[in-house]
């Protein structure tokens, strides 16, 4: 006990003699939390239309007025000719064109039936396509009321009407900060767990100082224990600080509590230091420890289900998310903040998370013994 | 000159002795690409849903099948009541719930009017809703089957085309910009931490009373990662083209061109990091956590920077990536020339001259 008590307090000096890298643990992440959410935003608005009226009739005119003042289109450019317009989506100024052909009015209304044409950038598929869709709503609301202008419609609709009402719940006003905010603290975490345990082993290695350790009497579980609680301390630092700004910057408090939530890091922060203690292992050079810790990070955080759906994925993506701790954690974190998810809800979580614990810290100290 | 030369052969040798550093270096880049080609997609398909029909009559078992036969969903759950819906939504299971009122048929057929309800968990606001559009399209599709496809007067038809990728592919979007990821994340993180390492292992000094210019041997230990880059870059694009099938449509000379020049961006970025940071700690720290997620963020691949508040916006102009992802998107896909990407290009070279002074000059100051 006492062994490790010295342990912690040299690794405690080590980590606060370096000012930057105590200053990058915790500013970072902060302004980090502070700033992306604000980014993250997937809905489709603001989308930029083209418009090339050949036809510059009344219609077409109201057309044009009907869409700018739905709040989903902002007219960047007005032309004479499809070209024209194609130029704007290949330089970048706009992401949908509408060609009102010439004669459309006339032909809307003495042939009863007239062609409008969208093309869509569609190199962003979902944005491409849900532009469109947003267009053709538009478009058919205006048909419906050209055709009531025209014909008197009977009490009895001939046409089916499926009327479709939607609700969300557990975040009715659609706050994309709800969810994007723990989903980042929870990449923060990470990638501030497993890089400082990963980095700071191999560099012992590196320099050299690892052999003293090992003609001591330090006792391995000593030095792997004296080098995973600072770091989960910090890690826990980092937490509070996080779910700090959330609360007092965007408001939110998990439903299901913070006990859940600190229960669940404290265990995930074993699992994600184990993976940097394992990586250590592995590596002879801290430039190795960061490659592969950047490749495992890259995979963990793209493949998390934060920025895509893990349900749209292939089978064999899906099949590797169950070995992402991330995909956990956020997962819970989702959970817990939103749905007001406890202790119980998250159960199989939670075994999971155990296991990754378990699992990768074995592993690390089963390899460490191996190698000196 | 020779003497460069020697050194850049020394350095050569460095990575090319470290045979498992030079096996991720060039492995990483393949691997990721693949699998982020293929996971990635904004698309949301294959959501589990639940149905709670309480009509039960051929109306709506045509319409659910109608429904769970799009791609886009797969019904998991025949509810009972309406408390279960909840639970379904707590256990984390499904994302959609669609309820069939009582007499849903016999409102249909007789009335000509019947109503659904669809209830997204909005815990994802991005799935709730996409799933919610997609539904309502389906039923909708639904609805205009029922009316036998009724020719009414004054109708507007309406002809839609998907420019550059009809099929809608993910890989076409998320292509670029993982090139672009990929590309700045390696580069940056190679030459910040090569060069730290000499710093912190004291071997920086006996290089630097060599009779070479300080800024020669900085320069010396970058020409080999972009040789290694140019590998990547070449086995990226082998990629893109062969088995994730996104075209180049553009010039190919022009793609490598633009993205020597971005690799020359993450180099110089790479210098000025190692410039400033004293351990590989740190360089490796504000390479990864710093860098990382905002590329990911404020690049435009994930997210639309036109939806970003104003300051965002502006931020997101200094991410190199951006505008790389621009010109990839462009030069790839979209196959115009440098008429198209002239502006994009010199923001990238001028951020490249911008970090090498910066990073040169603070070489100075440390090294004399």
């Amino acid at each position: 006990m006492r062994t490790l008590k010295f342990l912690l307090q040299k690794e405690f000096r080590q980590i606060f003699r370096d000012p930057a890298i105590l200053r990058i643990i915790f500013i970072m992440p902060v302004i980090q939390l502070m700033i992306l959410p604000w980014a993250a935003d997937y809905e489709i608005k603001n989308i930029k239309l083209s418009v090339t009226d050949l036809d510059r009739s009344s219609y077409s005119r109201q057309l044009i007025s009907k869409i700018t003042s739905s709040g989903y289109f902002q007219l960047t450019h007005y032309s004479g000719s499809f070209e024209e317009s194609f130029e704007e989506i290949e330089k970048d100024n706009t992401d949908l064109v509408l060609e009102i052909p010439a004669s459309f009015e006339k032909q809307l209304v003495k042939e009863s039936e007239a062609q409008l044409f969208i093309a869509s950038n569609a190199i962003n598929g979902v944005k491409g396509n849900l532009g469109s869709a947003y267009l053709r709503t538009i478009l058919q609301d205006f048909n419906r009321e050209v055709r009531l202008e025209w014909i008197q419609m009977p009490r009895f609709s001939p046409q089916t009407q499926i009327e479709v009402t939607a609700s969300n719940w557990f975040n009715p006003l659609l706050n994309y900060k709800y969810f994007m905010v723990p989903g980042i603290l929870v990449l923060l975490l990470t990638m501030v767990g497993a890089n400082l345990t990963a980095i700071n082993i191999v560099k012992e290695k590196e320099i050299g100082t690892i052999e003293q350790i090992n003609v001591t009497p330090v006792k391995k579980y000593h030095f792997i224990l004296g080098k995973l609680i600072p770091f989960w301390i910090l890690g826990m630092i980092v937490l509070t600080l996080g779910l700090l700004i959330s609360r007092l910057l965007y408001g939110i408090i998990p439903l299901g509590g913070f006990f859940t939530i600190y229960v669940f890091a404290a265990i995930y922060l074993l699992a994600v230091l184990g993976l940097g203690l394992l990586i250590s292992t592995y590596a002879t050079t801290q430039q190795q420890a960061m490659l592969i810790s950047f490749f495992l990070m890259m995979i963990f955080v793209l493949l998390g289900g934060l920025y895509t759906s893990i349900d749209s994925m292939p089978e064999w993506a899906q099949w590797i998310t169950r070995f992402n701790p991330v995909s956990y954690f956020i997962d819970v974190m989702r959970m817990v903040v939103l749905k007001g998810s406890g202790l119980g809800d998250i159960k199989s979580h939670l075994l999971s998370i155990t296991a990754f614990a378990v699992v990768l810290n074995g592993w690390a100290i089963f390899n460490y013994r191996k190698r000196t | 000159m020779k003497q460069f030369l020697a050194f850049v052969k020394k350095e050569f040798f460095h990575i090319w002795r470290d045979k498992r550093t030079m096996f991720i270096l060039l492995g990483m880049p393949v691997i990721q690409i693949v699998i982020f080609g293929f996971a990635l997609t904004n698309e949301v398909k294959n959501s589990k849903i639940a149905v709670l029909d309480q009509s039960k009559d051929a109306a709506t078992a045509s319409l659910i099948s109608e429904i769970n036969s799009s791609r886009y969903f797969d019904v998991e759950e025949n509810l009972q009541s309406y408390n279960e819906i909840e639970t379904a939504f707590r256990k984390g299971k499904i994302k959609l719930a669609i309820v069939l009122p009582n007499q849903f048929g016999e409102d249909l057929q007789h009335m000509n009017k019947a109503s659904v309800q669809l209830i997204a968990d909005a815990s994802d606001p991005n799935v709730a809703n996409t799933l919610t559009n997609y539904a309502t399209a389906v039923i909708i599709d639904y609805q205009n089957r029922v009316t036998n496809n009724l020719k009414l007067p004054y109708t507007i038809n309406i002809k839609t085309r998907m420019l550059y990728n009809p099929q809608l592919k993910g890989a076409y979007n998320f292509v670029p910009g993982v090139m672009a990821m990929v590309l700045l994340l390696v580069c940056t993180m190679m030459t910040a931490i090569t060069i730290v390492r000499e710093k912190e292992m004291g071997t920086m000094e006996i290089m630097l009373v060599s009779p070479m210019k300080p800024q020669l041997v900085v320069f010396a230990k970058a020409v080999p990662y972009l040789l290694l880059s140019s590998i990547n870059i070449t086995s990226i694009l082998l990629l893109s083209v062969y088995v994730l099938e996104v075209p180049i449509n553009g010039s190919l000379a022009l793609l490598v061109a633009e993205s020597i020049l971005f690799t020359l961006v993450s180099l110089s970025l790479g210098l000025l990091i190692s410039s400033a940071a004293e351990s590989q700690q740190t360089a490796m720290f504000i390479s990864l956590v710093a860098l990382f997620l905002p590329t990911v963020m404020l690049s435009g691949f994930m997210f639309p920077i036109e939806n970003m508040p104003f300051p965002l916006r502006t931020v997101s102009n200094i991410v190199p990536a951006k505008w790389y992802y621009i010109i990839v998107k462009s030069v790839m896909i979209k196959g115009v020339g440098l008429a198209a990407v002239w502006k994009e290009t010199l923001i990238l070279l001028g951020m490249m001259l911008f970090f090498l002074t910066v990073a040169v000059k603070r070489f100075k100051i440390r090294l004399q």
